[in-house]
């Protein structure tokens, strides 16, 4: 079973809660927004997760779900004075209804086929993105997002009031996630990844849970894109190319597959690393990818998967 | 459905692969609770017979219908739930997943909560005794927390024959479960084969002629993915053709 020592993950995830609980009123406001970051992130990872871990489907365009989740609170916000929850209901139904669309062209298809069509599917978006310039901005991308303790009209303003409303929304998210793993339906979709056409003879219809698992994952990424687009104040295509995608797989994978917890601690490790590197050098992808090569080698399962190594 | 309505009939049932007539023209008919054994040299077709049957391939002549209807047309999953269930030749497990959930998928792969989201695994006992009870019947209890992969060959075969038993099938494939096991894993696998409810029918392919004969009332015999001739065991043990394709032609 999933949890066969359930001790230990429970153990983790409480002492990081608590961490991110008490640490930030200690913290400069630079170390809030990194941890808010981190959090934001690591409800995408685990969505992305879902999908690769879980089901084993490798997307290469899942940025895609957070970048239009995070234009559609843009636009709702900034173009039509939308109030926040027209913003955050809008950004999550978007998001997850454009899954739903793509779900269907990308479910009958697997391994390198499905990573070769979300790959070209995200680059479409970005394009529109990029060049859709009256609705998305262009390059220029949209600024004055109101901050989201004051569209929501919180009674606490600042980072911090952000920093606690994303922890808000993120454990809901883990919880939601983590009971979609351990479900009837979770079970199903690691049976996919371990041996499709057994599935298949059993009495699967194999497709319809591919593309449960690729809407459901699109729903998270929609949320931790509307808190994106809440946290920056401004959207632009970087959200949606495929430097954003291929560093979510990289937070997956470095983390550990099929976990949700190494995930988390993939994207806390890859926003720590982003922005500690870039203060130093503009050079900072380059040791993004030495960070990456050292982990394949010395981790090929994932930095949380190494805990239980000599378990065959 | 009446009650000696055949569980499965296939009618010029053909599979051709390129110019390759892997099964050509195979009528067949198996009755309810009926012990059905298909023989034939390597390269018969007796596997690819079986493909179709269950809906692995799709045939590119005849009909195939199962318990009256017509399947033909019909993917696997949708055959599946119409009472068929199958076991590979060549293993086909969950390797990374315990013996439980192995177990699991195979309970709730005809359970319309397969698609429950919402709620623990574990939060269903009934699910969860189901699984555990097949397991037991297979002797596998003992292995519920270990990973498939970690079986020996004979627990992963006893596996493999565990999971297409889950769903309560009506008509189960056995696709050789007696290969590569030891002299000891096939006499208890032997064992398990007989003691299988006798309101399922059971269509077995083995290459072991005594098996074959110890385990079945009719046999099939296919050669080149025709049908040589089929009948009650004792007179296909007696047709010489049958006899010269095993044995050679006799000395002159």
């Amino acid at each position: 079973m999933a949890g066969r020592r359930p001790g230990r993950n429970s153990v983790a995830i409480a002492l990081a809660v608590a961490l991110l609980v008490v640490a930030p009123p200690l913290l400069p406001s630079y170390w809030v927004g990194l941890l808010t970051q981190m959090v934001i992130l690591a409800i995408l990872a685990m969505s992305l997760d879902i999908l690769l871990g879980y089901t084993g489907l490798p997307s290469l365009g899942h940025a895609a779900f957070f970048g239009v989740a995070a234009y559609a609170v843009a636009v709702l916000s900034v173009r039509y004075g939308a109030n926040f929850w027209v913003c955050v209901l809008g950004g999550i139904l978007i998001g997850t209804l454009l899954s739903a669309v793509l779900g269907l062209i990308v479910s009958h298809v697997r391994d390198v086929y499905f990573l070769m069509i979300t790959l070209a599917i995200g680059m479409v978006l970005w394009g529109l993105g990029h060049r859709w310039i009256p609705v998305t901005g262009g390059d220029n991308g949209i600024s004055g997002i109101p901050p989201l303790e004051v569209h929501a009209g919180l009674p606490f303003q600042g980072p911090l009031a952000l920093h606690y409303a994303t922890l808000v929304v993120f454990l809901i998210c883990a919880g939601l996630m983590r009971l979609v793993v351990r479900s009837p339906f979770g079970l199903t979709l690691r049976g996919i990844r371990e041996n499709e056409g057994r599935m298949k003879s059993l009495g699967f219809n194999t497709w319809l849970h591919c593309y449960l698992s690729f809407v459901v994952a699109g729903a998270f990424a929609s949320v931790s894109g509307v808190m994106w687009a809440y946290y920056n104040g401004f959207v632009s295509p970087t959200y949606l190319d495929l430097t954003a995608s291929s560093e979510l797989f990289l937070m997956v994978t470095l983390g550990g597959p099929s976990t949700l917890v190494g995930p988390m601690i993939g994207a806390g490790a890859i926003v720590l690393l982003k922005n500690v590197m870039s203060a130093y050098t503009a050079r900072w992808l380059l040791i993004l990818g030495i960070v990456y090569i050292v982990a394949i080698l010395a981790a090929p399962q994932g930095l949380w998967n190494l805990r239980k190594r000599p378990s065959a | 459905m009446t009650a000696d309505q055949p569980a499965l009939v296939l009618e010029q049932v053909s599979r051709h692969f390129g110019g390759l007539k892997a099964v050509d023209g195979v009528n067949l008919t198996v009755r309810p609770g009926e012990r059905h054994a298909v023989i034939g040299p390597n390269g018969a077709g007796k596997t690819t017979l079986f493909n179709l049957i269950s809906g692995e391939l799709p045939a590119t002549g005849g009909r195939v219908v199962l318990f009256g209807d017509e399947v033909t047309a019909l993917p696997p999953h949708q055959r599946a739930a119409r009472g068929i269930a199958r076991t590979f030749q060549i293993t086909k497990l969950f390797p990374n997943l315990t013996v439980l959930e192995n177990m699991l998928l195979a309970c709730e792969a005809l359970d319309a909560r397969k698609l429950v989201m919402h709620r623990a695994l574990g939060s269903y006992p009934d699910m969860m005794q189901r699984a555990k009870a097949v397991l037991a019947d297979f002797g596998l209890a003992a292995f519920e927390q270990e990973t498939a992969r970690n079986l020996s060959y004979g627990d992963q075969r006893k596996l493999e024959v565990a999971l297409s038993m889950a769903g309560r099938p009506r008509l189960l494939l056995l696709d050789e479960p007696m290969a590569g096991l030891s002299a000891g894993e096939s006499t208890s696998m032997q064992a398990i084969l007989t003691k299988l409810d006798r309101s399922i029918a059971v269509l077995l392919i083995e290459h072991d002629m005594d098996i074959a004969f110890a385990f079945a009332e009719r046999v099939t015999v296919l050669h080149q993915g025709r049908v040589l001739t089929e009948g009650t065991k004792d007179a296909v043990a007696a047709d010489p053709n049958v006899q010269q394709i095993y044995l050679g032609t006799p000395a002159q």
